[in-house]
């Protein structure tokens, strides 16, 4: 399959509002890209002519209840047919910041049987809380399972920004350990938060400073990180320090080039 | 009480009428306290005579939009009266100095100005920039979360009332010292800490929401502000000026769309337009502030563009101060038109409103649309479609009438000339002359320390803590940050890249200096003009457009009225000389509390653009070995200055501007950025020559040492005053020598070589006794400005 074939929908609903930077992101690499309300998909029945679901940021549904519950629940009762086909089908999904919480919410991720009737983890307020609007760094630790950072090397360190106040990873308390073992034996664990350097630190006080997973087949995949706002070189907070830009792009670029080719790849 | 005169009226069992005509002048003044009014007794005087003309009693509904739309909040009757000043006569303070000026300066880029919600420029590829700044003071003092976040709320809707996408917000905030004794707190006045968190809050909550970078804004302490809190929030929109559509007709629908109506916001206007007393405490006030809901508002912003980009509207505004009355009557005045509105069909929070709260309601996230009869339809399944209620509830008519209906029956029926001839006055402004004085205190030995004690001062210190719960992200757009480089140094401007298509920025910035205001309102007007200006060059902006925002005391009280007329009179002299217009703008009067007046706040905000965004020039050093000048003439002029609050003194030498000469600097020094030779450039403010060059090194860890020898000043003979003057028109810049020669030829000696940048971490000043004066390593600096508003430090 052809990059300019491949179909990515972006799905949004009353409160969504990174829709229009991830949609760009598809563009410039060629994608046909789409953003379409919820109400709209249900409509036409049209989920099932998209390659990729991207779930963006945003509040939707003003994050009442918990962070991405009511679209989760809504997305479910709405599509949930055409959502499990898809799934199924092992078509990708991305959700970034709001959209992670949502698929958290639904029962996707981590989803260690599949979709889960109850979420098996949540995206909590920060430690310390508040809404933090900040460049950070991540290192890929995923070992080749996720097919959105499988052609980007392992340990690599990528500078991107985190915008949000309820980004703190957690599982219940008795499982943690157990959890995280599960997390590390299938490689569902994506990024971590590091410093510069690599060393590890945690700007939220996320368990195991984890910044992104994705389900068992890798096929799933969300994060807290906005990759969408650091496609180009003049995103980054440091740009004006350097003295030249051997590339017009920036790090989060890679992560949607890779799964543009994961998919061409697949097809 | 006039009891006799309130008759309840027989066809609709919830209005009553008043017999005005058989009021006698105290009861006529009665009558406007009672109904909350807020109407003059000249002015009940007018509307009794238009009653007996027409031989009608007027209705509870009748008085209540007579009094909205002569609000000061909604027709801005001070900068639109006669005031004798100085035994001339001033014909308007708007029209005389703020309008005049755009005017007589006639820019070309200026697409609409002060007609419409929101200021409009012309930026590229067919698109318009719209910016509108409102102040929100009142809410914010009496809730200043709700305030905060109606605040934002209203003026973005103000940005989609002129068909404009939004895309940055911004956000300035005057509080009391966040250490003020709990127990000289009045009652009634909340304690500035808790005012200066929820705003904060409110903020985030409401454009983060929203999905609007927060980019630009400021926050000042003075004690002024601990009884008129001062809030001011900002948006940019970007919209095709090909769809800009305003033509609407007789026969075109009011559809109302967004939140439903309730009894929250009622007689915000006239709450808005009185001095705070001690009755305004949270029993009596607090009704008069919205909820707010981000929501309902991103999805009625969803809903407009649509409809903006299938052109399916006639026009639109944004129903704010004064509700549907100020929506639906000015919208019919503007077209030339008559209105009917039913007013059952609104849809309610609860039921029981009766029709006048119904009309003035201002419930947030309401938006008014006005749609030819053929597009009706389309228009409602595009609400539908985005989960938005819209409502038809009323037409434009031919005939110049208001005619409103509750259930079918009449219950307003005005001429539309009447109520719009509002009454002027004419006021008496008196200047008092200033008594400060200039204290005498002589130079400390090491001066280091004071440089410490300033980067820690509220004004000055970093606000990160706060600004980083704003989103600044949002939309990927965002060039120069808030924060700027691998140490987060202050940026003077923030740069936005709107287009996907264009390189083309749009640079954003403000200036605000009130303890100038203290001694001299007509320099302070001016500062804060060059201040703005200054920190949009900065960055590399360039075709500066300006909005003008005030925060004054009581206008009836002269000596007020004297000052604000000084402001005004430099915002004409000032965006003359520096020929950059006003396209909009905001006032807020009477902000007068139990603890006296706020000082006389003129927010500036200013908007330019640069030809490609990675032109632009950030505020923190980018290599040792390079070149420090400054541009511009230090004078002793500290009145007012950070330093002199540091050693308990207000002082009286306020800084001046000369205008001309800066603009000639400012133009080559834009000449310079343009052609690359400019490394970085800061702005020299609060705290004056010594915080900038601190800042500077402190942002990317790169050292500094300059000599104050090579300062250009005018009579200043001493170190600490060179340090610390807050002389205008300066700014510090950094080159590489290999440009040394270029840049000093075309700056044509207004820039002196004071020093270098170099790789020690420190910086550090000779003095003009030949002394290290300031010898500081930037760590100690970074942390010293950090530390006060700040819990984590780095």
């Amino acid at each position: 399959m052809k990059t300019q074939d491949i179909k990515v929908c972006i799905m949004r609903a009353g409160g969504t509002n990174c829709d229009f930077e991830t949609a760009r992101a598809f563009r410039i690499l060629g994608a046909q890209t789409e953003i379409k309300h919820v109400n709209e998909l249900v409509k036409n029945n049209s989920l099932m002519d998209y390659n990729i679901i991207v779930l963006s940021g945003g509040s939707s549904f003003g994050d009442y209840v918990r962070a991405g519950a009511i679209f989760a629940r809504t997305l479910n009762a709405k599509l949930g047919k055409q959502m499990k086909q898809f799934i199924d089908e092992n078509r990708p999904l991305l959700g970034i910041c709001n959209g992670f919480q949502i698929l958290v919410e639904y029962g996707l991720l981590p989803g260690f049987e599949g979709p889960s009737q109850q979420p098996e983890a949540a995206l909590t307020t920060n430690i310390p809380q508040g809404f933090k609007c900040q460049w950070i760094y991540l290192k890929n630790e995923n070992k080749g399972k996720c097919l959105f950072t499988n052609q980007i090397p392992q340990n690599k360190i990528l500078h991107l920004p985190i915008a949000h106040s309820e980004g703190r990873l957690l599982f219940s308390k008795e499982k943690e350990k157990q959890t995280l073992q599960k997390l590390i034996d299938n490689d569902m664990i994506v990024f971590r938060y590091c410093n510069e350097d690599g060393t590890t630190t945690d700007p939220n006080g996320t368990y195991h400073n984890i910044a992104g997973i994705c389900n068992k087949e890798g096929t799933i995949f969300g994060l807290m990180p906005h990759p969408e706002r650091a496609i180009y070189f003049w995103q980054e907070p440091t740009w004006t320090q350097k003295q030249q830009h051997t590339s017009p792009y920036s790090d989060g670029k890679l992560i949607f080039e890779n799964i543009l080719n994961s998919i061409a790849k697949k097809q | 009480m006039p009891s006799n005169l309130y008759i309840q009226r027989t066809s609709v069992d919830n209005v009553i009428e008043v017999a005005i005509a058989k009021a006698t002048d105290t009861e006529l003044v009665e009558i406007s306290s009672e109904l909350a009014l807020g109407l003059s007794f000249d002015e009940m005087k007018i509307i009794q005579t238009y009653f007996k003309r027409v031989n009608q009693n007027p209705s509870d509904v009748e008085l209540q939009i007579i009094s909205q739309t002569w609000s000061e909040h909604c027709c801005h009757k001070t900068f639109k009266s006669k005031i004798i000043f100085n035994d001339k006569e001033i014909n308007g303070l708007f029209k005389t100095y703020i309008s005049n000026a755009t005017k007589e300066i006639s820019a070309p880029w200026c697409f609409n100005v002060f007609e419409d919600n929101a200021g409009i420029v012309k930026f590229d590829k067919g698109y318009g920039i719209a910016v509108k700044v409102e102040t929100h003071n009142r809410p914010t003092a009496i809730e200043p979360f709700g305030g905060a976040a109606t605040g934002i709320g209203g003026v973005v809707r103000d940005i989609l009332g002129v068909w404009a996408d939004p895309i940055a917000c911004t956000d300035v905030l005057g509080v009391g010292p966040l250490d003020f004794d709990y127990h000289k707190l009045p009652i009634g006045v909340k304690h500035p800490k808790y005012i200066y968190q929820n705003v904060a809050a409110g903020i985030s909550f409401y454009s983060n929401n929203l999905g609007i970078p927060t980019v630009n804004g400021a926050i000042f302490f003075d004690e002024s502000y601990i009884g008129n809190v001062t809030a001011y929030c900002g948006c940019i929109g970007i919209l095709p000026l090909n769809k800009y559509a305003k033509n609407a007709k007789p026969g075109d629908y009011f559809v109302m769309a967004g939140g439903k109506t309730g009894r929250d916001g009622i007689q915000g206007v006239i709450f808005a337009s009185a001095e705070l007393t001690k009755k305004s405490d949270n029993d009596v006030s607090r009704p008069a502030v919205q909820i707010a809901d981000p929501i309902t508002e991103e999805k009625l912003k969803r809903a407009t563009l649509i409809i903006r980009d299938r052109q399916l509207a006639s026009a639109t505004t944004d129903l704010g101060g004064g509700g549907l009355s100020s929506g639906v009557g000015e919208t019919a005045e503007r077209y030339g038109c008559g209105a009917t509105v039913e007013l059952s069909k609104v849809p309610l929070k609860y039921p029981s409103l009766l029709p006048w709260e119904i009309y003035i309601s201002e419930s947030q996230e309401r938006q008014l649309f006005v749609i030819p009869p053929e597009n009706l339809e389309t228009v409602l399944t595009i609400f539908e479609q985005e989960e938005v209620e819209a409502t038809p509830i009323g037409q434009l008519t031919k005939e110049r009438r208001l005619k409103l209906t509750y259930k079918n029956t009449p219950v307003a029926d005005l001429d539309m000339t009447f109520i719009f001839d509002i009454p002027t006055s004419t006021k008496q402004a008196t200047l008092n002359n200033s008594t400060n004085v200039e204290p005498n205190f002589a130079e400390p030995a090491n001066l280091t320390q004071p440089l410490m004690h300033l980067l820690a001062m509220p004004n000055i210190a970093s606000k990160e803590n706060i600004v980083r719960t704003y989103d600044h992200e949002v939309k990927g757009n965002t060039v120069l940050k808030p924060f700027q480089g691998k140490y987060a140094g202050p940026n003077d401007a923030a740069v936005l890249k709107p287009l996907d298509n264009s390189w083309k920025g749009l640079t954003i910035s403000c200036g605000m200096n009130p303890t100038y205001g203290k001694i001299d309102p007509y320099w302070m007007a001016a500062s804060a003009i060059d201040e703005a200006i200054r920190n949009n060059i900065a960055v590399g902006g360039r075709r500066i457009a300006l909005l003008d925002n005030f925060t004054w005391g009581n206008p009836e009280k002269s000596e007020r009225l004297g000052s604000l007329v000084r402001a005004c009179q430099a915002c004409y002299d000032i965006s003359k000389a520096y020929k950059t217009p006003f396209i909009s703008g905001k006032d807020s009067l009477y902000n007068e509390s139990i603890l006296g007046p706020v000082t006389p706040t003129l927010l500036i905000t200013a908007i330019g653009i640069v030809p490609d965004i990675r032109s632009v020039v950030s505020m923190e050093l980018k290599n040792s070995g390079n070149l420090l000048y400054i541009l511009g003439t230090t004078y002793p002029e500290l009145g007012g200055s950070e330093y002199y609050k540091l050693n308990g003194y207000l002082g009286a030498s306020v800084p001046k501007l000369h205008a001309s000469k800066a603009r000639k600097n400012y133009y080559n020094l834009t000449k310079a950025i343009g052609s690359g030779m400019v490394k970085s450039c800061h702005d020299l403010s609060e705290g004056g020559l010594a915080v900038a060059a601190a800042e500077m090194a402190f942002a990317s860890n790169i050292g500094l040492t300059f000599d104050l020898k090579a300062v250009p000043n005018k009579a200043v003979a001493r170190n600490d005053f060179l340090l610390f003057s807050e002389s205008n028109s300066r700014l510090l810049i950094e080159v590489h020598p290999k440009d040394q020669h270029d840049f000093e030829a075309l700056m044509k000696n207004s820039c002196a070589l004071i020093g270098e940048t170099t790789k020690t971490e420190k910086l550090q000043i000779h003095g003009i006794n030949n002394k290290l004066i300031i010898d500081a390593s930037l760590s100690e600096l970074r942390t010293a400005w950090k530390k006060t508003l700040n819990t984590e430090v780095p």
